[in-house]
């Protein structure tokens, strides 16, 4: 644009800004998905064929592949990268050991772009071109809900590793991740254990939040526990004056907190610096692992308290193990945090399950999977065979001076997982 | 009244964040008309030198004054390196402009990334920079005072730059009227540079004050850009003087609305306000009249 021109037209230019970007974003897409449809399988009808739609998967070789599907760039990636690194830790060790019914993995590694679409795609293309026996990863709900038509049209396996909001089960998804039952409720249980009465809820605006909120909501009502107050914040979202102002005149006794990514960053900082404290109202997040607490800076959070099944301070062999493998793999520097830890157990869950069905076959696996265990780093977990989901152990931690989490409070045993909260009376109407 | 008070000056804390990120781009953008989608990417360039800084000086306070500086050169460099090889070719094309400076960002932030690692990474604040102190019965952090000091420093300072200096006077000349101020003997490639030096550079010091109020990741400067297009829009073009009033203006009406219904409804009014105000007067509240042919 010149150095001469009229005020009115300058409007233009914003809309081009919008518009622009997301034109070409969209284009690029388009063209992509092109590319995508035009390699459909070559299939070489070696696998066994099952169900809807036949599988490509060559099971005659000395090796089985299988995809890892994370994303790499964009704004998840910061947290899908340390769940691809335990994947390929854990590739390393099964392949270290003489594979899976003596076939070493071959992993097919694609990047999901932190894009729901490019998941469905990349998910897709890992089934029916790469031909892979299963598929690992995912991170948001958005994610998996975006491939789970693609799984259950193709009649594949995705093995998703983090807690998510629960409501759903599919018979192609295997949910290594907590389900609410096993960290939410745990959690108010906790708060409710501790005497707490006012509980004020701060999210992010989308799913996940929202539904967990949905669900604390009727069990505090069941329970004799206040909401007093329930704000959402826009993704990305940095400025928590209004909100930390808000909290402040609640007259809450605990905090529930289901932010997201930045915005925790932005939250604490302002939370601290009006003079709030951890001892006298204390915040549970179930989104801050030992890979977030470096970010969000230790003196901003110490003290606080989280929500889940793993922490790198879990005293098993089976975690010391795990913690030294990842440490030796990725440097010394590096933790280990929930998400990465159920990834990892995927992996070997899904070897329990394939040696179990002796077969690499997506319907013999699925009859196999009941009952099959992994003494995994959180404590032994059971794969539940109706809803494919696992029985975890919930733990409450505290944020310690160190960066790490230490367990404050622990359900003492694996927890069956409850997806749609049958077993809970007050949950009636929430599916 | 202490809800009233606190709201009010959220909204003037949000407010001098705004116009902190949109200072800089109230005159590449108003005044040189270049559409820079890398503007926040620059700002992110300053929260991470903030960051490295403080890995170099030890001490939080000075560390955070050193990174003020710094953060300017850097945003500035990186400014000008953009000006100098690509943008100074695309004068009078500004889509193309646009979608050069949108791919710029976009390296940036996965330069970022490459760099520092995808997890975020934080900056301590300083001692004398942690609580809050009491105005009108109301607990204000200081961090929050000392962002609204330093935009109202780096306000001032660009507007005394703009009319005291022959820099600032070379500056209104070129936009008013190039032609005539080439004419004139005024060198219009290097005003036009440094012109997109401070610019970025301001840009720079705003990464650098936002460490104190949120994490540094590579994307920090995308949470930003719009918001500051809309500042430098709703203010008018070619004028920080209407910059500075809109930064203010959107800052309480969010914290307002924010206050009264939720966050996201907030934006979601903010927008509908915007949308409205920008259909009465396109031009944005203050405008620059010139005699030069459009």
């Amino acid at each position: 644009m010149g150095p001469q021109r009229k005020a009115p037209p300058l409007t233009r230019p914003l809309l081009r800004a919008l518009v622009v970007p997301a034109a070409a974003t969209l284009a690029l897409t388009l063209a992509a998905c092109g590319a995508r449809t035009a390699d459909e399988p070559e299939a070489d009808g070696t696998g066994s064929a099952t169900g809807a739609s036949a599988s490509c998967v060559d099971t005659s070789g000395d090796s089985i592949k299988i995809g890892f599907l994370n994303s790499l760039s964009g704004t998840m990636a910061i947290s899908e990268q340390t769940v691809r690194d335990s994947l390929d830790l854990a590739a390393d060790e099964i392949n270290a050991a003489g594979g899976v019914l003596g076939k070493q993995l071959d992993v097919v590694a694609e990047d999901g772009a932190s894009e729901p679409t490019v998941f469905a795609e990349k998910a897709e293309k890992l089934i029916s071109s790469d031909c892979v026996a299963a598929v690992f990863g995912g991170w948001t709900s958005s994610s998996r809900k975006a491939m789970l038509p693609v799984f259950e049209a193709k009649n594949s396996l995705l093995f998703y590793p983090v807690q998510y909001e629960g409501l759903e089960a599919s018979k192609n998804i295997f949910y290594t991740g907590a389900t609410t039952n096993q960290q939410i409720i745990p959690a108010m249980d906790y708060l409710k254990e501790q005497g707490k009465t006012k509980v004020f809820l701060v999210g992010s605006d989308y799913v996940f939040p929202r539904t967990a909120n949905k669900e604390i909501v009727a069990y505090a009502k069941a329970n004799g526990i206040d909401i007093v107050g329930e704000e959402y914040a826009p993704l990305g979202y940095t400025d928590f004056s209004t909100i930390v102002t808000k909290l402040k005149g609640s007259g809450a006794d605990a905090v529930f907190n289901t932010l997201n990514g930045d915005s925790n960053v932005a939250f604490f900082k302002e939370y601290k610096n009006v003079g709030l404290a951890a001892d006298t109202l204390p915040v549970v997040s179930v989104s801050i692992a030992e890979e977030e607490v470096g970010g969000i800076g230790v003196d901003n959070v110490e003290g606080q308290l989280t929500a889940w099944n793993y922490y790198q301070t879990v005293d098993s062999p089976a975690n010391e193990k795990f913690v030294a493998a990842f440490k030796a793999k990725y440097g010394d520097d590096r933790v280990t945090s929930d998400p990465m830890e159920a990834a990892y157990t995927s992996l070997y869950l899904w070897k329990g399950m394939v040696e179990k069905a002796k077969s690499f076959d997506v319907a013999a696996i699925q009859d196999a999977a009941g009952g099959v265990s992994f003494e995994a780093p959180e404590g032994t977990v059971t794969v539940n065979g109706e809803n494919h989901h696992i029985a975890k152990t919930a733990l409450i931690g505290k944020i310690g001076p160190d960066g790490l989490i230490h367990t404050e409070w622990s359900s003492k045993e694996p927890i069956e997982p409850d997806p749609f909260l049958e077993g809970y009376d007050w949950a009636a109407g929430l599916s | 009244m202490d809800a009233l008070v606190s709201q009010l000056f959220a909204g003037l804390s949000l407010g001098s964040v705004l116009l902190l990120a949109a200072l800089g781009l109230a005159l590449t953008f108003g005044q040189m008309g270049v559409i820079n989608m890398a503007h926040g990417e620059f700002m992110m360039a300053g929260a991470y030198t903030a960051y490295v800084v403080q890995g170099i000086v030890a001490d939080a306070g000075v560390s955070l004054l050193v990174s003020l500086v710094v953060g300017f050169l850097v945003g500035g460099l990186l400014g000008l390196l953009l000006e100098v090889t690509l943008i100074s070719r695309m004068y009078r094309r500004p889509l193309d402009t646009l979608l050069v400076t949108f791919g710029v960002a976009l390296v940036l932030q996965q330069a970022a990334r490459d760099v520092f690692g995808a997890p975020n990474v934080d900056v301590r604040a300083p001692a004398w920079l942690s609580g809050a102190v009491q105005v009108l019965g109301v607990g204000v952090p200081k961090t929050r005072l000392f962002i609204l000091a330093l935009a109202a420093v780096c306000l001032a300072a660009l507007a005394l730059v703009l009319k005291l200096t022959p820099l600032g006077r070379r500056i209104r000349a070129t936009v008013q009227n190039r032609d005539l101020a080439e004419t004139s003997g005024i060198s219009t490639r290097a005003t036009d540079r440094l012109t997109f030096f401070v610019g970025s550079g301001v840009a720079g010091v705003a990464g650098v004050a936002l460490t104190l109020l949120g994490s540094i990741g590579p994307t920090l400067g995308t949470n930003y850009i719009v918001d500051a297009f809309l500042v430098v829009v709703v203010g008018g073009i070619g004028q920080l003087k209407g910059a500075a009033i809109a930064a203010l203006a959107l800052g309480l009406l969010q914290a307002s609305f924010e206050y009264s219904t939720t966050a996201s409804i907030a934006k979601v009014l903010v927008f509908v306000v915007i949308v409205a105000f920008l259909q009465v007067r396109p031009q944005g509240l203050v405008s620059v009249r010139s005699r030069s042919l459009a």
